[in-house]
């Protein structure tokens, strides 16, 4: 890959990752990866369960050391410790008795990390509320975080990370257990965070179609290894059949795209629909 | 008037030097456990409070059997109960519940043998009762300073972890990735929990202890939904049964069967379970009047189709 421009130099560049594999107890989970993302874009990083999205975020965020490959944050090699890098993982399931409000897990983003028991400021409270009302969370700002919805907790979350003022905000799985509106919501204000907020969203997604309308670039993994570009340039029948190593068929249908695996694959599959087993009784 | 007060607090009940070291030992005792057990019970990690008991039940009665102070065997074992725990992990207890089970078993079944050996050389089978079900009357003054220093160092422990304590029981991976030493903070947890447990092992007992770590914590989470709150409930109910368990305790020297007087374990453990009782009770009342309001204000909606009609609930 040749870089027009020196790494972190151009055009509001955030994150590059060349290279990058990553050996696992003798198993390569990520391949050869590599993509950039920059400010005031938001990425799709698309695949299906096990593709190694989850890894990729572990080596983000510096919790997994690449075997080969560069990590680069704003052009210099990660640092352990960076609030620069907001991330909300994937569904939390909370205990419905954690003392603790909308409101305070969103102030424990600012200065969860310190030491010492925090003295409650003016100025803490009106970040906090500023944070709520961008992610529109007033209305349960009060309730306790374990008894939140799923959307409720996932925009708490976003707020949560927003607010130490992040240039890179990592979102794993953001969309799954969500009703249809509550994903709506979600996408729409992570796609006004990207603009508004100048930063860097990296979605992680096993269904693309719902980040379609905010999607500026996808990267598109499959088995440990990634293609990225515009949604144009990578969701296309020769690029995702280079990367699954067999045939696949993209296919339009009313604005939607469907990655269809080609034929070797559903006769694969086939042996493993449930006939063979007959349910016996009422067990 | 007096003779009410006469008649709740027993003749010499504040002249008594038991009662007084029981007050203040007791009282700090609680405090410590209150705090403590707050981030136990939202860590998860009650079975993990629970066994660094039994392990101090070890320590207790081999430090009698040696004529060493119990506390320091308690501590001791403790800590070093921890120390392993936090080698094995109990981050999956289901995994580890029978590796568990049988250290745990063996443990107090080497305490049994202590005792044993102690008892009968010495035949004060009162020690048995001590070391297990504890007994705040026999606490010598002198041990006052002792209980501060621990108390202290505890307490220093967790206002030192407050935040990345509630983060990483929200997230271990959210805290990870903010840079929390969250395995530092996880040993030193348990180090803070090891000291709350040794010294309520002396207070209430070893079997006991437990009890005021999860009981008052347990019962403030039901209280209040903010953490710094939460804490301030633990540390109160954790005071007011404390103290209330030694006053019936003294009173009881004047009741049937016998003025021999009832243990003030059973009575701090008792009142525990009645306090959390209470307030199950008024947290399951509190949110059956929220449902019903918020029941009521869609009905209003739906209705009559006026947005003036339903308060801002919040509860969707």
């Amino acid at each position: 890959m040749n870089e027009p421009f020196p790494p972190g130099a151009g055009r509001g560049e955030i994150l590059s990752l060349d290279g990058v594999s990553l050996w696992l107890s003798g198993r390569e989970i990520l391949h050869d990866v590599g993509f950039r993302l920059h400010a005031g874009e938001l990425t799709g990083l698309i695949g299906s369960n096990g593709a190694g999205k989850t890894t990729i975020f572990r080596v983000i965020l510096g919790l997994e050391t690449p075997s080969a490959g560069s990590v680069l944050f704003a052009g210099h090699p990660r640092a352990r410790r960076n609030r620069s890098i907001g991330y909300v993982p994937q569904s939390l399931s909370l205990d419905p008795d954690m003392p603790l409000r909308a409101r305070d897990l969103v102030a424990l983003g600012l200065d969860g990390d310190r030491f010492g028991i925090p003295f409650p400021t003016r100025s803490r409270r009106q970040l906090v509320d500023e944070m709520l009302e961008a992610v529109d969370a007033q209305g349960f700002a009060e309730s306790r975080v374990g008894k939140l919805s799923g959307g409720e907790l996932q925009r708490t979350l976003i707020a949560h990370a927003l607010i130490a003022k992040p240039r890179l905000l990592l979102l794993d799985e953001p969309l799954a257990n969500l009703d249809i509106r509550s994903e709506q919501e979600v996408v729409g204000l992570l796609g006004r965070i990207a603009k508004e907020q100048q930063i860097a969203v990296l979605i992680s997604a096993h269904e693309m179609n719902p980040l379609l309308p905010v999607m500026d670039r996808v990267v598109y993994v499959a088995s440990g290894r990634a293609a990225s570009g515009s949604t144009e340039e990578v969701v296309r029948e020769d690029v995702l059949s280079a990367l699954y190593g067999h045939h696949v068929d993209v296919l339009h249908v009313h604005g939607r795209i469907l990655v269809v695996a080609g034929k070797d694959e559903v006769h694969h599959a086939e042996p493993e629909s449930a006939h063979t087993v007959a349910p016996r009784g009422l067990g | 008037m007096s003779a009410i007060l006469n008649g709740v607090f027993e003749p010499g009940f504040f002249a008594s030097e038991p009662v007084r070291v029981a007050v203040v030992v007791g009282g700090a005792v609680a405090l410590v456990s209150a705090v403590v057990g707050v981030f136990t019970v939202i860590r998860g990690q009650s079975f993990a409070g629970h066994s660094l008991g039994d392990l101090g039940t070890t320590g207790g009665s081999g430090a009698f059997l040696v004529r060493a102070n119990p506390l320091w065997g308690f501590v001791v074992f403790a800590i070093l109960g921890a120390g392993a725990m936090e080698l094995f992990g109990t981050r999956r207890p289901r995994a580890r519940d029978m590796a568990t089970g049988i250290v745990l078993g063996a443990g107090l079944g080497i305490a049994a043998l202590f005792l044993y050996l102690g008892t009968t050389e010495s035949s004060t089978t009162g020690a048995t009762v001590t070391i297990l079900f504890g007994s705040m009357f026999v606490i010598r003054a002198s041990m006052i300073p002792v209980f501060a220093l621990l108390s202290v160092l505890a307490l220093a422990i967790v206002a030192l972890l407050y935040r990345p304590l509630l983060l990483s029981a929200v997230s271990e991976d959210i805290a990870h990735a903010r840079g929390v030493p969250v395995r530092v903070v996880g040993v030193l947890y348990l180090l803070a929990m090891a000291v709350a447990v040794s010294l309520s092992c002396v207070t209430i007992g070893a079997i006991l202890s437990t009890a005021v770590l999860i009981g008052p914590a347990a019962a403030a989470l039901r209280l209040t939904k903010r953490p710094g709150l939460a804490i301030a409930w633990a540390v109160v109910i954790g005071l007011a049964v404390t103290w209330l368990g030694i006053l019936l305790a003294y009173d009881s020297y004047y009741w049937p069967p016998t003025g021999r007087g009832w243990p003030v374990s059973f009575f701090v453990v008792a009142l525990i379970l009645v306090v959390y009782l209470l307030a199950d009770l008024a947290s399951r009342n509190k949110e059956r009047r929220a449902g019903a309001r918020a029941l009521a204000a869609s009905k209003g909606l739906s209705g009559r189709a006026r947005p003036s009609e339903s308060p801002a609930m919040g509860a969707g």
